[in-house]
C-alpha cells in the first residue's frame, strides 16, 4: 500500500470511529503549510477527518498528546502510529499516563520517514523548495528554478535507517499489511560511534553537536516522555540547571534530559525533527538505548507486560557492568 | 542624496573601507545553515540566499547578556556593588541585513526606549553603534508576508543603506544620515539603474501572494478577540516550545537572573518566552495563563492586538515567515491571523 491509500484507509477507519462514538478524537496528521511538512491534527467530526493524511513527512510523535488530555465523553482517543509512535503510547500505558482500554491505535507499518534538512541540503542549503511529492522509490523535489529526482533512501531520518520496529506493537486496527520489521540498518554500528573516542574527545564532540542549541525546548516538548509538570530545567527551588547560553548550562540540560530518557526512549526521532537548528539529539539517547540493551536485554515499549529495568528492582538483577 | 552604484567586483574595497573602524558582519553558509558571521577580508559575500534561519536579534539583544557583575563579598569594602558591563568596544556593521529584520528592530525601539524610564542602555549602546546595510529581497520566499505587515521586501524603515541587486552591481540608496557618509564616496547611480530597482521592487511585491488580513482585528475590542472560539483548535498541537518566539525578529521577552559562584557574581538577562508555564506563574504557585490555550492565545494577541494598540498601530510582526517554517508542528501564524481577522 502506498501512502496515498494509507491515508484514505486513515480517513475511512477515522469517519467510522468518530460517526459511532466510539472516540471523542482522532489524533493525526493533515497537510502542513510547507512542503514537507505534515503537521498533527485532531478531527473531532466525520467531517473534519476527511482532513487526515498521511506522507512520509509526518514527522512529530503523536502519543506526545496523549498525557493529560481530555478523552472527551467516550473517554477514549484514537492516535495514528506506527512502530515506534506505538512503543512509545506502550511506555505511557507502562507508566500510568493512560491506559489501554482509553487509546484506540490505528496501526501504520512506517514507511520510514525522511527528513527534511537532508532534502534541504541535497538540492543546496540556499535553494528555496515549493513543492516535494512522493514517487515510489523518489522524491520530487521542486523549485522556482529547478525540479530534481532525490531517492527516499538518502533522506531518510537517522533513525528510521537503524529501524528495529517498522510495524506497530499494539493495534486496535492495522493499515494495510505488515512490512518487512526493520529498515535494515545495525543499529550499533552507528548508535555510538564515539565510543572508541577518549574522555577528552568525547567531551569536545559532545561539545560541538550541541553548539547551536537555543534552549528552545522543542526537543523536551516534542518528546512523548517528558511530561512531568515541573521540568527540572524549569525548577527554581532550587534551580539545578543554568538558563544561559554559557556551554555548561546547554549541556547540562541535553545530559539530564537524556538520562531521564533511560530504558524508555524508543529512538523515535521526534526530537530530531523538532529541532529548529537541525541539531543530533539523538546522539547521546541512541547510546543509553544501546546500554540498556546490552546491560538489562531490555527493549523499551515492545511488551506491555515487561518490566522497565530503571523501574523496578530484581535481586539478580545483571551488575557485572557496575564497577 | 542621490542614489549610488556598487559594482559587485568592488565589494572588498567597500568591506575593506567599511573594516577601518567595524567589525562587519554578513549571513553566510556554515554546515548547510545560513547563520550570521563575520566576514573576513575578500570573504565570499551571499547574494542568493533567502535569509538566516535565526534573525540577527541577537546582536542587539544578546540571548544571554551580563548586565552588571559584582564581587560577592559582604566583607569586602568594595563587594556587594554592581558593576556595569562595558558597552560594545567597537562599532559594526551588518552588511545584507534583510528589511524585514531591520524594520523589526524599529519596533522593538518603540519597546526598549520608550520614554526617561524605559530605556534600555544594553539595546541602545548596540543599536547605535551598528550600521545597517540592507539587502532587498527580489525573490521572497512563500513563506514571506512582509507586505500585509507593513513592510516589503524593499522596505527602507530601519536600514541605514538599501542594497538592490540588479546583477553585476548593486543599487545603493542612502536612507539616514550614517547611510549617507557610508556610500558618499560611490559613484551616482544612472536613471535606468534607478528605473531597474523600481521594477525588481514591483515584481517582488507582487509575488508575495500568502499574507494577512488584519483589518477587521484594529476594529474589534480586545475582549471580543479573546474570547473567539478559533482559540480552542489553534492551541492543540502547540508543543508550548520557545522555537517560534527565540526564531522571531520581534518577539523580546526576557528573564534576569543573579547568578553567583563563590565570590563571583553578575546579573545576566536571558531570552524568555511566553509559550514556557514558567513565564507567569506567580510566587503563590497561581498562573493566571492556566494552560496551553492562553499561552497561544497570548502570543497572537500580543503581537497583532496589544502591540499595535499600544505603540500606534505598529504590529508586532514584519511577516519574516521565519515561525512559518521552523515550528514544529507548523502552527502557521498567517491562518492563525485570518482566523482572528474573521
Amino acid at each position: 500500500m502506498d501512502n496515498q491509500e494509507v491515508a484514505q484507509k486513515i480517513r475511512e477507519v477515522a469517519k467510522k470511529l468518530l460517526s459511532e462514538g466510539k472516540v471523542s478524537c482522532v489524533i493525526g496528521f493533515e497537510k502542513g503549510t510547507v512542503p514537507m511538512r505534515e503537521r498533527p491534527f485532531f478531527a473531532y467530526t466525520p467531517e473534519e477527518a476527511d482532513r487526515l493524511t498521511w506522507t512520509s513527512f509526518c514527522c512529530n510523535n503523536l502519543a506526545n498528546f496523549l498525557v493529560r488530555r481530555d478523552l472527551g465523553e467516550a473517554g477514549k482517543v484514537a492516535v495514528v502510529a506506527q512502530g515506534c509512535v506505538s512503543r512509545s503510547i506502550v511506555g505511557l500505558i507502562k507508566e500510568n499516563q493512560i491506559t489501554r482500554e482509553q487509546v484506540f491505535v490505528i496501526g501504520v507499518p512506517s514507511p520510514g520517514m525522511l527528513d527534511r534538512n537532508k532534502v534541504q541540503a541535497m538540492v543546496g542549503a540556499a535553494k528555496v523548495i515549493t513543492e516535494v511529492t512522493e514517487d515510489g522509490a523518489d522524491l520530487i523535489v521542486k523549485g522556482k528554478d529547478f525540479e530534481e529526482r532525490v531517492p527516499r533512501k538518502k533522506v531518510m531520518r537517522d533513525n528510521c535507517y537503524t529501524c528495529v520496529q517498522r510495524n506497530p506493537v499494539i493495534v486496535d486496527e492495522l493499515i494495510g499489511k505488515e512490512s518487512e520489521p526493520t529498515h535494515g540498518g545495525n543499529i550499533d554500528k552507528v548508535a555510538a560511534p564515539w565510543e572508541k573516542l577518549g574522555a577528552a574527545e568525547r567531551w569536545a564532540e559532545f561539545a560541538e553537536n550541541y553548539q547551536s542549541c537555543i534552549r528552545c525546548y522543542a526537543c523536551r516538548d516534542a518528546c512523548p516522555l517528558c511530561y512531568c509538570h515541573v521540568c527540572f530545567v524549569d525548577e527554581a527551588q532550587p534551580q539545578w540547571c543554568g538558563k544561559t547560553q554559557d556551554e555548561t548550562d546547554v549541556l547540562t540540560y541535553h545530559v539530564l534530559r537524556a538520562f531521564h530518557c533511560a530504558g524508555r526512549c524508543t529512538d523515535c526521532g521526534a526530537c530530531e525533527s523538532a529541532c529548529p537548528m537541525g541539531i543530533k539529539v539523538r546522539k547521546l539517547t541512541s547510546k543509553i538505548e544501546k546500554d540498556i540493551r546490552e546491560m538489562y536485554g531490555y527493549q523499551p515499549g515492545m511488551d506491555l507486560e515487561a518490566q522497565p529495568p530503571m523501574s523496578v528492582y530484581k535481586p539478580d538483577d545483571p551488575q557485572e557492568f557496575i564497577k | 542624496m542621490a542614489d549610488k552604484i556598487l559594482a559587485k567586483d568592488k565589494l572588498a574595497d567597500f568591506v575593506g573601507g567599511l573594516k577601518k573602524d567595524l567589525d562587519v558582519f554578513a549571513p553566510k553558509l556554515a554546515d548547510d545553515k545560513l547563520v550570521w558571521a563575520p566576514l573576513e577580508d575578500g570573504g565570499e559575500v551571499l547574494w542568493d540566499f533567502s535569509n538566516t534561519e535565526m534573525s540577527p536579534k541577537d546582536f542587539f539583544f544578546p540571548q544571554t547578556e551580563c548586565m552588571m557583575h559584582f564581587k560577592n563579598d559582604p566583607k569586602d569594602e568594595k563587594g556587594m556593588i554592581m558593576e556595569a558591563e562595558p558597552g560594545l568596544s567597537k562599532e559594526r556593521a551588518l552588511l545584507n541585513i534583510r528589511p524585514c529584520d531591520a524594520k523589526a528592530f524599529g519596533v522593538l525601539d518603540m519597546i526598549f526606549c520608550q520614554d526617561e524610564m524605559t530605556n534600555d542602555v544594553y539595546w541602545r549602546d548596540k543599536r547605535e553603534k551598528t550600521l545597517l546595510i540592507g539587502l532587498a529581497c527580489n525573490d521572497p520566499c512563500p513563506t514571506c508576508f512582509c507586505t500585509s505587515v507593513g513592510c516589503g521586501p524593499h522596505n527602507e524603515a530601519g536600514l541605514d543603506v538599501l542594497l538592490v541587486d540588479l546583477g553585476d552591481k548593486l543599487l545603493a540608496r542612502a536612507v539616514s544620515d550614517k547611510g549617507k557618509g557610508a556610500i558618499a564616496s560611490l559613484p551616482d547611480a544612472a536613471k535606468a539603474d534607478a528605473n531597474k530597482a523600481a521594477e525588481l521592487k514591483k515584481a517582488a511585491e507582487a509575488s508575495i501572494t500568502g499574507g494577512v488580513a488584519t483589518g477587521n482585528i484594529d476594529g474589534r475590542e480586545v475582549l471580543e478577540l479573546f474570547n473567539l472560539p478559533m482559540w480552542d483548535r489553534v492551541h492543540e498541537s502547540c508543543l508550548n516550545c520557545g522555537t517560534c518566539t527565540f526564531c522571531c525578529p520581534t518577539c523580546h521577552c526576557f528573564d534576569i537572573q543573579d547568578e553567583t559562584q563563590g565570590d563571583f557574581g553578575r546579573r545576566v538577562r536571558n531570552w524568555d518566552y511566553c509559550m514556557s508555564w514558567l513565564f507567569t506563574i506567580h510566587g503563590t504557585g497561581h498562573n493566571p495563563r492556566t494552560g496551553k490555550k492562553e499561552r497561544v492565545r497570548q502570543r497572537f494577541m500580543h503581537k497583532f492586538k496589544y502591540i499595535p494598540v499600544k505603540r500606534g498601530g505598529e504590529i508586532g510582526c514584519v511577516g519574516c515567515g521565519r515561525c512559518v517554517q521552523l515550528c514544529p508542528v507548523n502552527i502557521d501564524v498567517r491562518e492563525v491571523v485570518n482566523a482572528m481577522n474573521q
